[in-house]
């Protein structure tokens, strides 16, 4: 085995600034104010969402080693980011050994540049396309259009968000923004020959894709794909679909070319086990999806017979340079974390600015493209994107500790930003709170000014910047005449107590006091 | 001398790991594997899950599957059915439309014209519901059960295990594997399941209860 | 049993009610109550917030007030501070602390507990002899739930009360957008996300909203208090210290008063 670094190990590069999809134009909370007020939006996200967590939890309630697999799942992405370099090599070899080709792109451009060049030595000028993520993050339709390539898009929700020139919000169903009427209406202007009398019923929708794509199906000689897994073992590589639009691109053209992130590697064909039951569950909340397709190389007779494979790096050895950032790269893109988290329930995913949006969005994005490479970076207020709930924690397949990584990438943050009025406020705060005199004095010092605030009803309405946020659709109440230390040592707490204490003694014979020490 | 990208990313792979040097783990695979179940057990959770992926599920016995199959084929109105090169033809004895014996002469956007496909499986999966083709004996290439809007598929009981990993370790990896669950379905809009997109919007499941 | 008091700096300071409640409550049921005098704040907005130097000196208070070993238990009427000290005490510590602080950490991580597990789970108690008649909803608050998975001990407690009318919070579950930090840099997010709370509090028509949180009845109360809702917030310890000797008296609203 070669090893190619030479004295001591660099920190790896972020994806380079300015490329790709991992970056918005806007902060969180800019964004979101303006999704927010989009009631249409919030809608379709509420009813969505809700629906898949509950097909979610019937599906993974039904297995009683549901926990089970969920540690094994876990165990076996950090064993595969353990052993990244070897298992990426006897991956390689494995798919040469079956007749495919594998390069390997250090970002997203060199991964954009590998893919066109593949298209046009195939003399071809379109593509289609398996919904993969991957080529989403990289920005590859839009730089094969700058050379002239078509890329069709044909998972039918992306379908929906190419048609539209819109962006995915979802890793799973990147249409969910949108309802049945919408699409309607978006099928009726965009897909040439379409029936004009169209209706909204989500069969009637989906057929008219059907009968749109499935000439291109015929007819291109090229796809593009992601992959859901590869396996190390054998060189099998694996895509997870619903609709045979993953078939159609993995078997009727002549050339495939796959594009997958490093991450994406599994050890053992055996590992399937696991994954091909906390995916399906924890995604669509199906028992299984309809297809999942297997394939390793080229197979004589049965599929394309030209197979190229792209390993992806693009800011992912960034990622695994941080001992605790790194669990981020276990997720298998699932979605589940999206679908029960509040606040991409209410924003939505285009508020995140990344291909990757929800709560795994918010610990990758910042990860694979860094948050500091502008002067206020939207990155950087993805980690501060969460109310720390823990609902996306629960539901990880895979256990990704999300909530911990927000909080790590918050501190990451603060440790690399300026100087804010924030950080100064922090500091402060701190070093009263560690003087527990300071902090009584000024306990009292602010009671009697917050309780002139408030006046007679007891409460504030109005706080200045940067609180004014709160008070926007909160009161506060005003501060208690006694703190609890004060009255504690006050007469009427010690009094009080004492009562307590002959209450429970006279009552020391009630049943249900049972001391047990 | 330029580095490649290939040495280039397998180095910071290491570095990455050298800065920050992982924990070793071990994988406790405490799931449920090696599981057995009687036939009727077997048999009744699978019909049950294909149900409800809205497959048409039908049993026989082996000396009734050529009619089962023909009655299929006719009443979804099969004028022409393909098949494998290698399907016993026997299966198909009971049906008196036109057959297409798939050959590789026959380019793939041409199975367009089948109204319907015969094939065999590798093994069935009962707790999900799924049935696994992997191009051997039966069959044949993918695009065959894939492009014809109909898909008959035999399954015998004797080959359908109860769990995920029963039906992973039947599997041989180096072959192109199809993974079935129900007829192709989509949830893209509002997350509502609807059946029937690009691949075959009908799945019929014959299972052969005693092969 | 001798029990350390953590009042929390914004119990102390905003909503000392749910303290008292919580000493009486203890007291009564013939315990020690020691409140140690220098305690201040557990340091959870300044970790939450993405700081972690800042709260060394927090953390080292919190460990040297409460490490004494005749203090049996830790508790505090607040999950997400219980959180904190299980959760977070021990990343600071490592990273910017010492190793005697790690260790101290560790001894005094053991022994802290939110309140509801500190009456079922080490005192053994779920009837605590409460008597509170009128109808109440919990909202099982986040840290509680899915940090420190509390489950049902706090309904197992309020099922016990005498006279209490308990009625399902829907969506029980759903956070309610407070967040510490998140309510003021997220203020938009997390006004949706009480608007939501709020209605399925209200479709309770309950008189009291309850929790083992001050901060997020404080964020729930906050959203019910601008709309002049007739429903109000108490604590859970106060719910449970009422008894027909020395009940709790319900804090007027708007509402009621019209």
């Amino acid at each position: 085995m070669s090893s190619t670094f030479l004295g001591m190990p660099a920190v790896p590069p972020r994806s380079p600034y300015g490329t790709g999809n991992l970056r918005g134009e806007h902060t969180f909370p800019a964004a979101a104010h303006d999704e927010l007020r989009n009631e249409q939006l919030r809608g379709n996200l509420r009813k969505a969402t809700r629906t898949i967590r509950g097909k979610r939890l019937d599906v993974t309630g039904e297995l009683p080693d549901w926990e089970r697999l969920r540690d094994a799942g876990a165990a076996i992405k950090t064993d595969t980011m353990n052993r990244l370099p070897e298992l990426l090599e006897q991956l390689e070899r494995k798919v040469v050994e079956h007749g495919g080709t594998v390069h390997w792109a250090r970002d997203g451009a060199e991964a954009n540049e590998i893919v066109t060049r593949l298209v046009e030595e195939t003399g071809s000028d379109e593509v289609i396309k398996v919904k993969s993520m991957a080529t989403q993050e990289i920005g590859l339709n839009e730089h094969l259009a700058g050379r002239g390539v078509t890329a069709y898009e044909t998972d039918l929700a992306e379908l929906i968000v190419q048609l539209a020139d819109d962006k995915p919000s979802h890793i799973l169903v990147p249409a969910i923004h949108r309802n049945r009427h919408e699409v309607r209406d978006i099928f009726r202007a965009a897909i040439p020959g379409v029936d004009p009398g169209l209706d909204s019923v989500p069969a009637h929708l989906a057929a008219a894709a059907r009968a749109y794509l499935r000439e291109k199906f015929m007819t291109v000689p090229v796809a593009v794909s992601g992959a859901n897994f590869g396996i190390a073992e054998t060189g099998t590589l694996s895509v997870v679909e619903s609709e045979g639009n993953g078939r159609m691109c993995l078997t009727m053209p002549d050339t495939l070319i796959t594009v997958m992130g490093i991450e994406k590697v599994l050890p053992r064909y055996q590992d399937l086990e696991v994954f091909l039951q906390l995916l399906p569950r924890s995604s669509t909340g199906e028992r299984m999806n309809p297809y999942t397709s297997l394939w390793t190389g080229v197979t004589p007779g049965d599929g394309p017979q030209t197979f190229h494979l792209v390993l992806l790096d693009n800011g992912r050895t960034a990622a695994l340079a941080d001992r605790i950032g790194r669990e981020a790269l276990n997720c298998i893109r699932c979605s589940a974390c999206l679908n029960v988290c509040p606040v991409y329930e209410r924003a939505g995913g285009h508020a995140y600015g990344s291909t990757y949006p929800g709560p795994i969005g918010a610990v990758l994005t910042p990860q694979l493209a860094g948050m500091h490479a502008a002067k206020n970076d939207p990155n950087s207020s993805l980690p501060f994107a969460s109310s720390l709930c823990g609902a996306c924690f629960d539901a990880c397949p895979v256990k990704i500790d999300i909530p911990s990584l927000l909080v790590e990438l918050r501190h990451q943050h603060t440790e690399q930003a300026d100087t804010t009025v924030e950080k100064l406020a922090m500091k402060a705060a701190a070093s009263v709170m560690k003087r527990p005199r300071l902090f009584t004095a000024a306990q009292r010092a602010a009671g009697p000014g917050g309780r002139l605030v408030a006046g007679r009803d007891r409460k504030i309405s109005r706080l200045p910047a940067p609180f004014d946020g709160w008070t926007d659709s909160r009161d506060v109440p005003a501060p208690p005449r006694r703190t609890f230390r004060d009255w504690l040592a006050s007469e009427e707490g010690e009094a009080t107590l004492r009562a307590a204490a002959e209450e429970g003694a006279r009552t020391a014979d009630h049943p249900h006091q049972e001391e047990n020490r | 001398m330029t580095t490649t990208a290939r040495e280039t990313v397998l180095g910071r792979v290491r570095d990455a790991l050298t800065l920050a040097r992982p924990a070793e783990v071990t994988v406790p695979r405490a799931y449920r594997t090696g599981r057995t179940l009687p036939d009727d057990e077997r048999l009744a959770l699978f019909v049950d899950r294909l149900a409800d992926y809205k497959a048409q599920v039908r049993t026989c016995t082996t000396d009734r599957a050529p009619a089962v199959i023909a009655d299929a084929l006719h009443e979804h109105g099969v004028r022409r059915a393909g098949a494998p090169a290698d399907l016993d033809a026997a299966w198909l004895a009971g049906y008196d439309g036109e057959v297409q014996w798939d050959s590789p002469a026959v380019p793939a956007r041409r199975l367009g014209e089948l109204d319907g496909v015969v094939t065999a499986s590798a093994a069935g999966c009962a707790e999900t519901g799924t049935i696994f083709l992997d191009g051997g004996p039966g069959q044949g290439r993918r695009a065959l059960s894939l492009v014809p809007d109909l898909h008959v598929c035999v399954v015998d009981l004797s080959s359908v295990v109860p769990g995920v990993p029963e039906a992973v370790a039947r599997l041989v990896p180096e072959r192109p594997t199809t993974l079935i669950s129900g007829p192709s379905a989509t949830s893209d809009i509002e997350l509502e399941r609807v059946e029937g997109v690009h691949g075959p919007r009908t799945l019929v499941v014959v299972i052969r209860t005693d092969s | 049993m001798r029990i350390g008091l953590f009042a929390t700096c914004l119990g102390d300071t905003l909503f000392p009610d749910a303290v008292k409640a919580t000493a009486v409550l203890l007291t009564r049921l013939g315990h020690h109550v020691v409140f140690p005098p220098e305690q201040t704040c557990c340091g959870q907005m300044h970790v939450n917030t993405g700081y972690q130097r800042e709260p060394v000196p927090l953390v080292r208070g919190f460990a040297e007030q409460f490490g004494d070993p005749s203090i049996e238990a830790v508790v505090m009427p607040s999950g997400s501070c219980a959180g904190s000290v299980r959760h977070q005490h021990r990343i600071v510590a490592e990273r910017y602390g010492d190793a005697a602080l790690a260790d101290a950490v560790t001894a005094v991580e053991a022994k802290t507990y939110e309140l509801s597990e500190l009456l079922v789970d080490v005192l053994g108690v779920t009837d605590v002899g409460a008597w509170f008649p009128y109808r109440v909803t919990y909202h099982p608050t986040c840290h509680s739930l899915r940090m420190l998975r509390v489950g049902d001990k706090p309904l197992r407690l309020l099922h016990a009360v005498d006279g209490i009318d308990l009625v399902e919070l829907p969506e029980a579950d759903a956070c309610c957008g407070f967040g510490g930090t998140f309510a003021v840099k997220n203020a938009d997010t997390s006004t949706a996300m009480l608007q939501d709370k709020v209605r399925d509090v209200l479709s309770t028509g309950a008189d009291v909203c309850t929790a083992g949180d001050s901060s997020c009845l404080m964020h729930i109360g906050g959203g019910l208090s601008r709309i002049k809702a007739g429903t109000r917030t108490l604590h859970l310890a106060q719910i449970l210290a009422s008894t027909r000797t020395s009940p709790c008296t319900l804090p007027e609203t708007e509402a009621a008063a019209r």
